[in-house]
C-alpha cells in the first residue's frame, strides 16, 4: 500500500519536474504528454485505492513514510493517512486535474499570443504551465493524504504557492500581478492563524500526528488555556477557531474572500482546478478531517456556521451584478463554499464534504464551459458582448446547462442531493446561529438560480451583441476542450443518485469523520428518508425547489422577455446596486485600512529604525569595526616561520598555565 | 605484554587498510611499467581502490565492535563511518584533480601513491586503539601530505608552504608524542581502553595527566588548524596545488575528528571537566579569528582557509558536551562540511585552466552566463556553508548548537551564531559574483572532462538533497556512537 501511495503522489511531481526543468528539450507535446500521463496514472491508482477501500480489500492506511527530523522530542515526519475520506478526495483531485490537463491542451494551444513578441517570460510558457498544474496536483495530494499537521502545513503552503504562480501566470499583465500578490497576502493572514492553531495543538496535545492528537483531545475534552489575563478558554475552541482562520483564507470565507474573484486573472483551467474544485476546498477538507477536535467545541462550530452562512448568501448576491463571465462563476464558488462551511458548522461534515465532491465536478464543468466560451470569443470575458451563442456552441451550451441545473439543485442532479442535504441538516440543528444560517441558505437558493440563469441567458440566448469579426469566427471548441466537458457532465448528473444514501445519510465515511451523538443532525435527517428517490420526492413538496424555480423565472423574465428591465431596476435601486457593485467595500477596507496601516508601519520601520538605527549604527558600524580588526589581524600572518612557531608556543603556554596550574 | 604468547591477529577485521596498502603498492608498480603519459592506469586503479575500500569498509566494519592486533586496531561503526567519509572525499579529490595536474605538468605516479598512503594513514588513525597505532597513522598521513604539498617542485610558493607545513607539523607531532609519553608514564600502558579506565581512578596523579593532556591537545588542534595553532593553514592552502589543498581541507579534517575522538573524546572522557574548557577556548578563538580575517580575503583558497577556522570552531563545539549526541553532531558537521568544501574546490579546479588559477573571488564573475548549472552548484554550496535553513549546513550547525546549549554553554552558542552571520558576507559575496556581475575578459569557463563535470554536479546536488533529507545521515551518525 505504501509504495502504491508513493507512486500516486510522486508521479505528478516527476511529471512537473520533467516538464518544468526540461521543457525546452521535450517540447510542447512532450510536456503535455508527460504531465497528463503522470496524472492519469495517479488518477487510475486513486480509483483503485478507493474501490479497494469500498470493497474492503484494503484497510485504511496510517503510517510514516519518512522521518524528517526530531527536535526536542517532536517528530517531524512525512506520512500518509488514507481512509475513505482521503481516497474520495484523491479521486476528485486527480480526476478533475486530469480533465483540466486535457482541456488545457486546447485552451493554451495558441498561448504565445498572450505574450509580447520579445518577452523572455513567454519562452516555454506552455511547458511551464503544465509543470505548474502537475506540481499543484502533487501538492494537493500531499495535503489530503497527510497524517500529520506538519505535512499538512507544508502542502497547504505549497498549494498556495502554486496558486500564486498560476494566478500571475501572465506576469506581464499588471492586473495579474496585483491579483496574485493579493491572493498571497490575504492567505498569509489566514495561514498565520493556521500556524498558531498548529502551535496550540502541539503545545496542548503534545503531538503533530493526527491520530495521537485526536486521542489526546478526546481524552481531555475540557482542557483549558488562558489567553490575555485570567480568562480560561477551552483548548479545542481556540485551536478550532485558529485552524479555521487558516481555512477562511484558503477557502475564501468572509472577510478573507477578497482574493478569489481577483484570482480569475489566471488562465481559466486554473480557475477550474484550483479556484473551484480543489484548492479552495482544502479548508473544508481540513475541518472535516479535524472533526474530532471541532466536535469538542460548540463555540468554534457556531463561529464556523455564522461565517459560512454570511458567505453563502452575501457573496451570491454580489454575483448578480458581475458582468465578467468568470467572475460570476467565481462568486458562485464563494457562495457554494459558504454552503459547505455551513454544513461543517452544524456538524454535518459528511454533507459538507459531499457537497465539496459534487461541486468539484459541476463547478469545474462550469468553469471549463466558461473557458470554452472565452476561447470562442477570442479571450473576451464580458457577458454584455455575448449572447446567442447556443447555436454556435451546442456542446458547450448543453454541458453548461447540465452544470447549471446541478448548481441550482434541480431534483435528482448531483447538486440537488448535496445542497438539499445541507439545508435539511441545518433545519435539524439546534446550534446557536442555526436559524440565521437556515434563512441564509434558503435565500441563497433563490440567488443561486438567479445568477446562474442570468449567466446562461446572457451568454447563450437572445441576440448576439459581439462585433462582426468575432461573430464570423464563432465555432464550437475542439475535442480536447469538449471531451472534458462531457466527461465532467456525467458525474454532475449521476453521482448524486448513486452515492447520496451511503455518503450523506449512511455511515460511509466510518471512522474518518467523527460526530458526537448529540450533534448528529444527519442521523436525524436519515431517519426520515430511506432512499435517494425518497429525497427527490421530498424535493417537490419543499421550499428550496420553488425558490430555485422562482430564481429561474425571474432570470428568464429579466434577461429573455424584458432585457430592458435590468437597467431600469439598476437606476431604481441605485443604493443596493452600488453596495453590490462595490462588493460591500471589502476591497477598500483591506487595501486602505489593513494594507495602509501595514505600509505606514513599514515606512516607519524602514526610515527610522532600519536606515537610521540598524543600518547606520549596527550593521555598518559593526562592519567597519570588524573590517578594521580584520586588517590588523591579517598583518599577524607575516609569513615568517618563526612567528608561526612562536604563536604555537604561546598558545601552549597559555593552555598549560590556565588549565594545569590554574586548575590546582 | 612481553610475556604473552603470540596470537595470530584477525586480519579480516583490518581488511580495508590491508586492501589499501596492497593496492597502493600495486599502483606504484603498475605506474612504473606504464607508458601512459597521463598516468591513466594509476588513476583508474586508484579510484577502483578507493571505491573497493568503501565497499569493504561497509561490509566488514559497519555495526561491528571488535579489536585485533592485540587491541591496537579497533573495528567499529565510528571508524567505519569516518573511513567511508575519507575514502569518498579522496575519490572526489582525485576525480577533480586530473585535468588540473596534467595542465601544470605535475601529474605524476607519485601523486596517486602518496595520496593513497595519506588516506591509509587517516584510516589507521581513526581505527587506532592504542597510542602507538594512533601516532603511526597520524605520521603516515602527515608525511604523505608534506610531500604532496611540495609535489610541484618548481614552484617556490609550494616549496615554501611545504617547508612551513613540515616544520610546524614536526613541532606539533613532537608535542603530541610528548603528551603521549606523559600518559604512558602515568598509566604504564599504551592501550587507550586501559588509559580510559586509569583516568577514571587516578586522582592523585591527575596533575601529570593534565600536563600530558594539554600537549596532546596542542597536537590535535594543529591537525584541525584550530586557533592559535592555525598559522600554517592559510599559507599551505594558498601555496599547495589546489587538489592537495582539497585533500588537506576535507579528508584530513575528518581524520582529525577521528583523532580527537579516539584520543581525547573517548580515550580521556573521564577528564571531560578538564578538557572541556580547553576545547571551548580553542573553539571561541577559532570562531573569532577565522570569521574576521576571512572577510578581507580576496583569494578563494585563502578565504576558505580562514573560513575553515569558523567551521573547526563548530566541530570543536560539538565535542564540548562530551555526549554521544554532541559527538554525532561533530561527525555530521565534519562530513557534510568536507563534502561541501570538496565541491567548492572542485568548482575552482573546474574553472582553472592553463595559466589561470581561478582562485580569485572575482574570477567567478558572470559564471551564471557561462554555466548556469555550476553557478547553481556554487549557490547551493555557499548557502549551505552559510547555514541557511533548508540546507545541510543548517542542520549541521543546528545539531552542534543544540548539544552545546544542552551542555549549558548558551553564550558559546550565541557567539557561534553571530559568527555564522558574519560568515554569510563572504560566502554570499561569491554568489553575487556568480549571478549579478558580468564576466571580465574571458571570464570563467568550465573546462573539465565530462566525467569530472558529472561527479562535481552530483556532489553539489547531493549537498542539496542532504539538506532536504538530512534524516538518514543524522541517523547514521547517531548510530555510530550507540
Amino acid at each position: 500500500m505504501e509504495n502504491l501511495l508513493l507512486i500516486i503522489v510522486l508521479a505528478p511531481l516527476a511529471g512537473a519536474i520533467i516538464a518544468g526543468f526540461f521543457g525546452g528539450t521535450i517540447g510542447r507535446a512532450g510536456a503535455h504528454w508527460v504531465t497528463s500521463l503522470s496524472v492519469a496514472l495517479s488518477c487510475l491508482l486513486s480509483f483503485h485505492v478507493l474501490l479497494g477501500l469500498i470493497s474492503g480489500d484494503r484497510q485504511p492506511f496510517d503510517g510514516t513514510v519518512y522521518n524528517w527530523m526530531v527536535a526536542g522530542g517532536i517528530q517531524f515526519q512525512v506520512g500518509f493517512l488514507v481512509d475513505r475520506l482521503t481516497a474520495m478526495m484523491m479521486v476528485v483531485v486527480t480526476f478533475v486535474s486530469l480533465m483540466v490537463h486535457i482541456y488545457t491542451i486546447g485552451y493554451m494551444a495558441d498561448e504565445e499570443h498572450n505574450w509580447p513578441k520579445d518577452s523572455l517570460a513567454g519562452v516555454n510558457a506552455y511547458q511551464r504551465f503544465f509543470s505548474y498544474i502537475a506540481l499543484f496536483t502533487f501538492a494537493m495530494l500531499m495535503l489530503v493524504m497527510s497524517n500529520n499537521f506538519l505535512q499538512l502545513f507544508f502542502a497547504w503552503e505549497a498549494v498556495g504557492l502554486v496558486s500564486y504562480l498560476l494566478i500571475g501566470f501572465w506576469m506581464n499583465r499588471p492586473t495579474a500581478v496585483f491579483a496574485n500578490l493579493k491572493a498571497f497576502l490575504v492567505n498569509r493572514v489566514g495561514d498565520f492563524g493556521f500556524l498558531l492553531g498548529i502551535g496550540v495543538v502541539l503545545l496542548f496535545y503534545g503531538s503533530l500526528n493526527y491520530s495521537e492528537v485526536f486521542a489526546t483531545a478526546a481524552a481531555n475534552p475540557d482542557l483549558t488555556m488562558s489567553i490575555f489575563g485570567g480568562a480560561e478558554w477551552q483548548v479545542a475552541t481556540v485551536a478550532g477557531i485558529l485552524l479555521f482562520i487558516g481555512a477562511m483564507g484558503k477557502s475564501a470565507q468572509v472577510p478573507l474572500h477578497v482574493w478569489l474573484p481577483d484570482s480569475m486573472e489566471g488562465p481559466t483551467p486554473i480557475s477550474a482546478l484550483i479556484h473551484a474544485a480543489t484548492m479552495v476546498t482544502a479548508g473544508i477538507f481540513m475541518v472535516a478531517r479535524m472533526s474530532p477536535i471541532y466536535e469538542l467545541s460548540a463555540v468554534a462550530l457556531s463561529f464556523i456556521l455564522v461565517i459560512g452562512a454570511i458567505t453563502a448568501l452575501f457573496m451570491g448576491l454580489v454575483g448578480l451584478v458581475q458582468n465578467d463571465i468568470k467572475r460570476v462563476v467565481a462568486y458562485s464558488t464563494l457562495s457554494q463554499l459558504g454552503y459547505m462551511v455551513v454544513a461543517l458548522g452544524v456538524s454535518a461534515y459528511a454533507a459538507g464534504v459531499y457537497h465539496l465532491m459534487t461541486h468539484a465536478f459541476f463547478k469545474a464543468l462550469l468553469f471549463l464551459g466558461a473557458g470554452s466560451v472565452i476561447i470562442a470569443m477570442h479571450h473576451k470575458q464580458d457577458m454584455r458582448e455575448m449572447g446567442g451563442l447556443k447555436k454556435y456552441m451546442p456542446v458547450t451550451y448543453w454541458t453548461m446547462l447540465i452544470g447549471t441545473l446541478a448548481l441550482i439543485g434541480f431534483p435528482a442532479f448531483s447538486g440537488y442531493f448535496s445542497k438539499d442535504g445541507i439545508i435539511l441538516a441545518v433545519a435539524e440543528s439546534q446550534r446557536a446561529g442555526a436559524t440565521f444560517a437556515y434563512l441564509c441558505v434558503l435565500a441563497g437558493v433563490f440567488v443561486t438560480a438567479l445568477y446562474s440563469f442570468r449567466l446562461l441567458f446572457l451568454v447563450f440566448h437572445g441576440e448576439g451583441r459581439m462585433d462582426r469579426h468575432t461573430r464570423e469566427h464563432l465555432h464550437e471548441s475542439p475535442l480536447v476542450v469538449t471531451i472534458p466537458l462531457i466527461l465532467l457532465a456525467i458525474p454532475s448528473v449521476l453521482i448524486g443518485l448513486v452515492t447520496v444514501m451511503p455518503m450523506v445519510l449512511g455511515d460511509w465515511f466510518g471512522d474518518a469523520i467523527f460526530v458526537s451523538q448529540a450533534n448528529d443532525v444527519l442521523a436525524a435527517v436519515a431517519a426520515k428518508y430511506d432512499s435517494a428517490w425518497g429525497l427527490v420526492a421530498h424535493g417537490f413538496v419543499s421550499l428550496p425547489l420553488y425558490l430555485a424555480a422562482a430564481g429561474f423565472l425571474t432570470a428568464w423574465y429579466l434577461y429573455v422577455i424584458r432585457p430592458d428591465l435590468p437597467d431600469q431596476l439598476r437606476q431604481r435601486f441605485a443604493l443596493a446596486y452600488t453596495i453590490l457593485e462595490k462588493k460591500y467595500w471589502f476591497d477598500e477596507l483591506h487595501l486602505n485600512v489593513f494594507a495602509g496601516i501595514g505600509r505606514a508601519l513599514g515606512r516607519f520601520f524602514w526610515k527610522v529604525t532600519d536606515v537610521g538605527l540598524i543600518d547606520g549604527l549596527l550593521v555598518n558600524g559593526t562592519a567597519r569595526t570588524i573590517g578594521r580588526v580584520a586588517a590588523g589581524l591579517r598583518r599577524v600572518q607575516t609569513g615568517f616561520l618563526f612567528h608561526y612557531a612562536f604563536v604555537m608556543i604561546i598558545g601552549l603556554l597559555v593552555m598549560l598555565t590556565w588549565f594545569v596550574f590554574g586548575a590546582r | 605484554m612481553t610475556n604473552e604468547a603470540f596470537e595470530t591477529p584477525n586480519l579480516l577485521l583490518a581488511l580495508p587498510e590491508i586492501w589499501l596498502l596492497a593496492m597502493a603498492c600495486v599502483v606504484l608498480v603498475v605506474d612504473l611499467f606504464s607508458n601512459d603519459r597521463d598516468h591513466g592506469p594509476a588513476f583508474w586503479l586508484t579510484q577502483v581502490t578507493l571505491l573497493g575500500g568503501i565497499i569493504i569498509t561497509v561490509s566488514t566494519q559497519w555495526g561491528v565492535d571488535a579489536t585485533t592486533f592485540s587491541g591496537t586496531y579497533v573495528a567499529d561503526s565510528l571508524g567505519a563511518l569516518l573511513k567511508i567519509g575519507i575514502l569518498v572525499l579522496a575519490f572526489l579529490g582525485f576525480a577533480y584533480s586530473r585535468d588540473y595536474m596534467r595542465d601544470r605538468g605535475i601529474l605524476k605516479g607519485e601523486y596517486y601513491m602518496l595520496g593513497l598512503f595519506a588516506v591509509l594513514g587517516m584510516m589507521v588513525t581513526v581505527s587506532a586503539g592504542n597510542l602507538l597505532s594512533l601516532y603511526l597513522g597520524v605520521e603516515l598521513m602527515s608525511l604523505s601530505l608534506y610531500a604532496l604539498v611540495a609535489i610541484d617542485r618548481d614552484s617556490s610558493r609550494a616549496s615554501e608552504a611545504a617547508m612551513k607545513y613540515f616544520v610546524l607539523g614536526a613541532l606539533a607531532s613532537g608535542m603530541l608524542l610528548y603528551g603521549m609519553s606523559m600518559l604512558y608514564g602515568v598509566t604504564g600502558t599504551l592501550d587507550l581502553g586501559e588509559i580510559t579506565a586509569a583516568a577514571a581512578e587516578l586522582d592523585d596523579r591527575r596533575f601529570l595527566f593534565l600536563f600530558g593532556l594539554v600537549f596532546m591537545m596542542v597536537g590535535v588542534a594543529f591537525k584541525f588548524g584550530a586557533v592559535p595553532f592555525h598559522m600554517w593553514v592559510p599559507d599551505v592552502y594558498h601555496g599547495a596545488p589546489t587538489p592537495v589543498t582539497l585533500m588537506i581541507a576535507t579528508a584530513s579534517k575528518v581524520a582529525a575528528v577521528g583523532l580527537f575522538l579516539r584520543l581525547i573524546g573517548e580515550g580521556l572522557l573521564p577528564l571531560l571537566e578538564s578538557w572541556q574548557h580547553m576545547v571551548v577556548l580553542l573553539a571561541v578563538l577559532s570562531l573569532l579569528i577565522g570569521n574576521t580575517v576571512a572577510l578581507v580575503q580576496t583569494n578563494i583558497k585563502r578565504m576558505l582557509a580562514y573560513s575553515t577556522f569558523n567551521h573547526v570552531g563548530f566541530i570543536l563545539m560539538g565535542f564540548v558536551a562530551g555526549t554521544p549526541e554532541g559527538y554525532a553532531a561533530s561527525v555530521f558537521y565534519a562530513l557534510t562540511y568536507a563534502f561541501t568544501v570538496a565541491a567548492t574546490f572542485g568548482v575552482v579546479l573546474l574553472l582553472a585552466r592553463k595559466g589561470f588559477e581561478a582562485d580569485h573571488i572575482t574570477d567567478l564573475k558572470g559564471l551564471n552566463d557561462r554555466s548556469p548549472l555550476f553557478a547553481f552548484v556554487v549557490l547551493i554550496l555557499m548557502i549551505s556553508l552559510t547555514g541557511i535553513p533548508g540546507t545541510v549546513g543548517f542542520y549541521a550547525k543546528w545539531m552542534v548548537l543544540k548539544s552545546v546549549v544542552e551542555a549549558g554553554f548558551v553564550w558559546l552558542a550565541v557567539l557561534a551564531v553571530i559568527g555564522a552571520v558574519v560568515g554569510a558576507f563572504y560566502y554570499l559575496r561569491l554568489v553575487r559574483y556568480c549571478y549579478f556581475d558580468k564576466a571580465e575578459g574571458e571570464g570563467p569557463q568550465p573546462t573539465g572532462s565530462g566525467g569530472f563535470q558529472a561527479v562535481l554536479a552530483a556532489n553539489g546536488l547531493l549537498v542539496l538533497v542532504a539538506g532536504i533529507f538530512p534524516g538518514t545521515l543524522v541517523a547514521v551518525c547517531l548510530a555510530a556512537f550507540l
